[in-house]
């Protein structure tokens, strides 16, 4: 277990340097930079940008700027917005808690819902049940959020007027119903397609249990198919879908593009994209290298968890 | 009608675990779960209710003198004061200051270089704090200081010898006469000395985050990413404020702005406003106030005249011709926006309207080329000397009215043999060097002229302002005229009215002539207002239709 840790925690090092060599480059070399957004300014002379660009350390070499930004993330320090000149940390930890909200609760009943689909799929395998299941989960996956998102706003909001047409509270009123009343849209929309892709992973992970001796031997036994079922299949056969969770938890966590801007969720994704289109080069940099730590944090802990909950599974 | 907002002081244990099934743990580290009670709001004030404007860029530079865009624009109006203000007619009006200097009334000397301007003695800062003449020194000289990130310090770098006379008058030298300062002053809002002398770095001060102004509102609390909350300041000196919460919200998406007004989420569509093709729809939506409000820029087609195919002025006219201006207005843009033969808008004091009229005309664009030797090559295509009458056209991606214009023009210009190729790029991309260093062959762009509605556009038409022959401005069409570079220089030189209009009418002449670029048309935004909302008015003469939210009210 020990030099498994180790071994992991080396190879994640050397995964986030690259991940932060490329991006730093790849950010580096699209061309229009931080000073773009002044470009149609009529009053900022080239004077103006150049001095821009000195103050904020535009014009050092490319690796200059990646060993001065590289040495001070070593130090903790993430630097700061180009545009709002906050901290890092403290702009990702603004956009954190808006994502959590929104991709944890889609997450949750994704995993209900999905579930519950997958497993009844499995054990009334060719029935209607799961025929309409898989044609559903087709439909879901192939059509973008985006669509369903403003189908929604369209039907709910503007039509039915039952539920707010975005936004993540009505400003004013932080009560948690009126987060709960905005959250119902967006986390519905975003769980459509997380049913789909959890309902096939289970049926397939529940049909790879149904199947093998232990469920025989489980029923020659004489006990219940409820309490097979519960028990024996269901728990074994979301085994593997903690690998799945812990591939998907970084996204639970770095957000929805889509489906924050039809919503108008002031999430991470949000900011990603807003950080990008202002070339915030410090903020894009801190949320590439959260979501790659992120991504092997939580892998590292699906492996865990796995292990600790299946005692046929050794780390080594 | 007042949006009354629900007030609910405490959370319940029913609610607490509603939420946590909804959303997992994250509800433990959600934020401002827990209701708070409203501001109270006093029976006998006046301030009353709540405006809500949407933005789709978010505002994120509060000190109004760092580098910021046009989104920023709207806090800095509410929250800050400047010496002077451009009302709707373009008339300088006092904000800080008790009168505007003139050569007249002695507040700038007769030969341009002396300034005095006397101030306001009853205005305080939000912390109570009175304001002097020491926070106009300190706010000028913190634009020039080279460690500050500052805005624009074009017309400040000129400013010597900054005195205090008293608490009340200010005075100071100009290196060279300037007329355009006066201008430039309206979007120069002074700062507090008191909280931001003591700072060691001006960029990454408190202060920049939880900003002190003079304003009619008062910063409150911003939601990252979400929206940005005002308050009513009660101790303004001047008129107004009428509402208690002026509330900044961020919509990122023009269409989703566009619902959230729909819906009645949004009480004013400030920039980028509402997209011409909704404008139909909008107008006929009940409980909402839809108006034409004429924009500053200028829609056109930049020519980069370095490029062998646009040095002659019979290519420039004939490629003028060959735009149907009038279906590009009504077709795609809904009629909303209106033509023009000028860069400078039609609201100002200096708008030349003798100017010829484009006439589109192919068969006069034909004759052009022909007469100037252009002749069609095997392939259709014009071409004199070896030079093809072909290039490339950019625009900013995802702008689907844009690129519908662009298609509309490649098929006229194919007509008359010359080829257009689309090459659009992302607007975070086309405005760098791309832009600024003309690297371009033609684009199609929105561009504003003029600094503060100053008519001087230096910086857009002198040739000394080439950034890509090592040049300090942004004429990035390389125009070059000696002519039109004198006249510049002496229209901001002068101070009298009279006198620069002629100037600057000689200006749109010869460059109407010249035709350095082609306008397409002269910007109009769809601005949209929730019923009941008086005291909002649009000016052309700044960048943002939250120019004077002190004036807004709700009818009761």
């Amino acid at each position: 277990m020990r030099s498994f840790l180790i071994n992991r925690f080396a190879q994640s090092l050397v995964l986030l340097l690259i991940v932060s060599v490329i991006g730093f480059v790849v950010l580096n070399l699209i061309p229009g930079g931080p000073l773009a957004q002044f470009g149609l300014d009529a009053s900022m002379t080239q004077d103006d940008l150049n001095r821009l660009a000195e103050q904020l350390g535009l014009n050092r070499p490319l690796w200059l700027q990646y060993l001065d930004w590289a040495w001070r993330l070593l130090r903790g320090d993430w630097g700061h917005s180009f545009r709002d000149g906050a901290p890092v940390l403290e702009v990702i930890g603004r956009h954190l808690m808006a994502t959590l909200l929104l991709m944890g609760s889609s997450t949750v009943i994704a995993i209900a819902i999905g579930t519950w689909i997958g497993v009844r799929g499995a054990i009334k395998r060719y029935s209607v049940f799961d025929y309409m299941a898989t044609v559903g989960a087709m439909v879901a996956l192939s059509i973008p959020t985006f669509w369903f998102g403003l189908i929604g706003i369209y039907v709910f909001s503007l039509r039915l007027g039952w539920l707010p047409a975005g936004n993540m509270y009505t400003i004013g009123d932080e009560s948690v119903l009126n987060y709960l009343h905005h959250l119902i849209l967006p986390s519905v929309v975003l769980a459509l397609v997380h049913v789909a892709i959890w309902s096939r992973y289970m049926r397939t992970a529940t049909l790879d249990v149904i199947n093998q001796e232990f469920i025989k031997t489980a029923r020659a036994k004489g006990l219940s198919e409820r309490r097979i079922l519960m028990k024996h299949v269901i728990g074994n056969a979301l085994l593997p879908m903690i690998t799945l969770l812990g591939m998907q938890l970084p996204s639970v966590l770095t957000g929805a593009l889509v489906t924050e801007t039809v919503f108008t969720w002031p999430g991470m994704g949000r900011l990603f994209l807003d950080s990008l289109g202002y070339s915030d080069y410090p903020v894009v940099m801190g949320l590439l290298m959260f979501s790659a730590i992120l991504v092997v944090v939580s892998n590292l802990a699906a492996d865990i968890v796995v292990a600790i909950i299946d005692p046929r599974i050794r780390l080594s | 009608m007042t949006k009354e907002s629900r007030t609910q002081s405490n959370i319940s244990r029913r609610d607490a675990l509603r939420l946590m099934a909804a959303g997992g743990i994250a509800c433990f580290a959600a934020p401002n779960l827990i209701g708070k009670p409203d501001i109270a709001r006093a029976a006998d004030k006046k301030p009353a209710g709540r405006v809500v404007v949407g933005l789709s860029q978010e505002p994120t530079v509060f000190n109004p003198l760092m580098a910021h865009i046009e989104t920023d624009d709207a806090v800095h109006f509410s929250l800050f004061d400047a010496l002077f203000r451009m009302d709707p007619g373009g008339v300088l009006q006092p904000n800080l200051a008790l009168e505007v200097p003139t050569q007249k009334n002695g507040g700038i000397s007769a030969d341009g270089l002396n300034w005095r301007v006397r101030l306001r003695d009853d205005v305080r800062w939000h912390d109570g704090q009175p304001f002097t003449a020491e926070d106009v020194k300190f706010t000028l000289e913190l634009i020039t200081n080279p460690k500050f990130r500052a805005w624009r310090t074009g017309g400040h770098s000129l400013v010597r010898d900054l005195t205090v006379v008293s608490p009340t008058e200010i005075t100071w030298r100009m290196e060279q006469v300037f007329a355009p300062y006066l201008s430039f002053l309206t979007e120069t809002f002074i700062v507090p000395k008191h909280l931001l002398e003591k700072e060691a770095d001006p960029n990454a001060a408190a202060f920049n985050q939880a900003p002190v102004g003079t304003g009619a509102f008062k910063w409150s609390q911003r939601v990252a990413g979400d929206h940005l909350e005002l308050a009513a300041n009660p101790d303004y000196f001047g008129d107004g404020p009428y509402v208690e919460q002026v509330i900044f919200k961020y919509i990122p998406d023009q269409t989703v702005l566009y619902t959230q007004f729909k819906s009645g989420d949004i009480d004013l569509t400030d920039q980028a406003y509402i997209t011409p093709d909704h404008y139909d729809e909008a107008i006929k939506l009940p409980g909402r106030v839809v108006s034409l409000v004429p924009g500053a820029s200028v829609e056109s087609f930049y020519l980069n005249l370095e490029r062998p195919q646009f040095k002659e002025l019979a290519v420039r006219q004939a490629l003028y011709a060959a735009m149907d201006r009038k279906a590009i207005i009504d077709a795609l843009y809904f009629g909303v926006v209106t033509t023009t033969e000028t860069f400078m808008p039609k609201e100002s004091y200096y708008f030349n309207p003798n100017l010829p009229a484009q006439e589109f005309n192919l068969d006069a664009a034909r004759k052009l080329l022909d007469d100037a030797g252009w002749v069609p090559g095997s392939d259709g295509i014009r071409e004199k000397n070896g030079v093809k009458l072909a290039f490339n056209n950019s625009t900013t991606s995802g702008n689907n009215l844009r690129e519908q214009v662009q298609q509309f023009l490649q098929q006229t210009f194919a007509e008359i043999g010359v080829q257009m190729t689309i090459s659009n790029l992302p607007a975070a991309v086309m405005f760098g060097e791309f832009w600024l260093k003309s690297q371009f062959d033609t684009a199609i762009s929105g561009v504003t002229h003029l600094i503060a509605a100053d008519p001087d556009a230096t910086n857009r038409l002198a040739s000394s302002a080439i950034a890509a022959k090592g040049g300090k401005g942004s004429n990035v069409g390389q125009y070059s005229n000696p002519e039109v570079d004198a006249l510049l220089k002496k229209g901001a030189q002068t101070f009298d009215q009279e006198a620069r209009r002629e100037i600057y009418y000689r200006i749109q002449e010869i460059v109407r002539q010249d035709l350095p670029f082609l306008p397409l048309f002269a910007a109009t935004y769809v601005v949209g207002t929730k019923e009941g909302l008086e005291g909002w008015e649009p000016n052309t003469n700044t960048r943002t239709a939250s120019w004077h939210a002190a004036g807004w009210r709700w009818k009761s």
